[in-house]
């Protein structure tokens, strides 16, 4: 089988860019917690790394991405690479790219299963022991992020109705912030949001602004890769991409500026992330005009959201329900109003605001509110179950003071 | 004068100053430290055996001020910083010989 080159040059790129990711939302979330937690995160990401890719080349592609049954998951056809290699035929199923082998599209998938799991852990950061993270995050791989995969690019109900997901605002970003809100309201608060206790503000803004300008980079391939080959359409997903993130960062600032009086750094790197985040569903469906609505918008929507998180006082430690939960949301939604053809053949009816009506929309609002609750019952459930059945799920209080950084990894970023 | 030391728990320092706020004294300076106690740190248990971390995060509060309004700043310490459990932290208090304000030469208790 003779597979296009430069499909593969543009894929095997894209997929080392997606996976830079990772360590990238290390320094990220790092950054923002307090300097005893930096190399949590840090060490989270690796541990991530390497569990989610053992699940995901022994059964969580097959799963996720096998051939359909019922529509909610896949199949074990591809067990431990069963048929996915460099030479074979893709398989023929809809879903696989005919330009590149079916091993590129496996590892190109793997990274992404990889940065979804790695978003969860600045929410619950600070307070469970790192066993019990790393069980609960190899579990929800199983249980959240292989069927709602299956769902939306692997064959399963919501690809067969026809939502619009590109590269992940339902699978990547409304999974991993749901279930932060779902976890948090479960496992309770850190010791520095409890009644009246000193704030812990962000260390290291620089190691946040590094971060983040990593994921910028690195959403190149993430959206850009998404449209599985060197194209139109992975050119204009690269380009709504950076729109809307630029708009979103100088938009940030701007809300920062008018409510605070003074222009966050802090905010300005969030801000891109989030118009990143909004974007990600969107980008392989809409043109420049709706990257910098989108890019308006968004960040409007989870400062917002910040606001009622501090108000509710559920402790996401990172904010990760408001960045990339209601960010995903929003652009899932707005997918409905700003998808065109005119960018993307593969768009059967137009977004509302292109003339299409209002079936696109129904249609992301079905999957969007399915997400939701599935993500929401399946974690609340989980956390309850790992509350009841682990007592010592928990760090110490003492063991909070003194941080997680020398509790659970005996070393710290800075001596 | 007395020059108040006071080592605290970090998630007390709001307590702390809210407390002093509250007797009108508006003055400090923190410092983030490590330090030990009695028990020289705290021990903990893993799989592999016992661990012992031996210099625990804590705050410093120094506050200067004329004597007679020393025991009312101590109990306000108190008051802000006490859980009750070890690591709690101490209040060192101690004589001052002189203090000047740079801005204007000012000597004693006006320059504080």
């Amino acid at each position: 089988m003779a597979y296009d080159t430069g499909a593969i040059a543009w894929m095997i790129t894209s997929t080392a860019l997606v996976l830079m990711m990772t360590p990238a939302v290390g320094f990220f979330y790092g950054g923002m917690l307090k300097k005893n937690s930096m190399l949590s995160m840090l060490g989270q990401s690796l541990i991530i790394m390497g569990v989610v890719t053992i699940i995901w080349v022994v059964f969580g592609f097959s799963l996720a991405f096998g051939a359909d049954t019922g529509g909610l998951i896949g199949n074990l056809d591809f067990f431990l690479m069963n048929g996915i290699g460099v030479f074979s035929e893709p398989p023929a199923l809809l879903w696989f790219p005919a330009t590149i082998p079916p091993l590129l599209y496996m590892l190109f998938q793997a990274t992404f299963a990889i940065i979804t799991v790695a978003l969860i852990i600045g929410g619950i950061a600070e307070r469970m022991k790192l066993a019990a993270i790393t069980v609960f995050l190899a579990i929800w791989t199983a249980l959240i992020y292989i069927p709602v995969a299956h769902w939306v690019w692997g064959g399963g109900w919501i690809f067969q109705m026809g939502a619009l997901d590109f590269a992940g605002g339902t699978v990547v970003h409304i999974t991993a912030g749901v279930t932060v809100l779902a976890a948090t309201l479960v496992i309770g608060k850190r010791l520095s949001k409890t009644n009246g206790c000193t704030e812990e503000p962000a260390h290291n803004i620089p190691f946040v602004v590094l971060g983040g300008a990593l994921l910028w980079i690195g959403w190149f391939g993430f959206n850009g890769g998404s449209a599985l080959g060197a194209n139109e359409i992975a050119v204009n997903a690269v380009v709504v991409t950076t729109i809307s993130a630029a708009v979103a960062g100088v938009v940030w600032g701007l809300i920062s500026y008018l409510h605070l009086g003074r222009t966050s750094v802090l905010g300005m790197i969030t801000g891109a992330v989030v118009g990143l985040v909004a974007i990600t569903p969107a980008s392989g469906f809409v043109d420049t005009n709706g990257a910098m609505v989108i890019g308006t918008i968004a960040p409007m929507i989870s400062y917002g959201a910040i606001q009622l998180r501090k108000r509710l006082g559920f402790d996401d430690a990172l904010d990760v329900w408001a960045c990339h939960g209601m960010g995903g949301t929003f652009g899932a939604i707005a997918t409905g109003f700003l998808a065109t053809s005119a960018v993307n053949p593969a768009v059967v009816s137009q977004g509302l605001l292109y003339g299409g009506g209002i079936d696109l929309l129904v249609k992301q609002l079905i999957a969007v509110g399915a997400v939701w609750a599935f993500v929401f019952v399946v974690v609340f459930v989980m956390m309850k179950v790992m509350v009841a059945v682990w007592p010592k799920w928990r760090i110490s209080k003492e063991e909070e003071r003194i941080g997680v950084d020398i509790v659970q990894h005996g070393e710290n970023a800075y001596s | 004068m007395k020059k108040i030391e006071a080592v605290i728990r970090h998630e007390k320092l709001n307590q702390v100053k809210a407390a002093l706020e509250a007797i009108d004294i508006s003055g400090m300076t923190v410092q983030e430290v490590r330090g030990r106690g009695e028990q020289k740190g705290l021990e903990f248990i893993n799989r592999a055996g016992k661990y012992r971390v031996d210099l625990l995060p804590k705050m410093l509060v120094t506050i200067v001020v004329p004597d007679e309004k020393a025991d009312a700043i101590v109990d306000a310490l108190i008051q802000g910083a006490r859980t009750g459990e070890i690591g709690d932290g101490k209040i060192f208090i101690s004589q001052v010989e002189r203090c000047i304000r740079i801005r204007t030469g000012e000597e004693g208790d006006e320059a504080l």
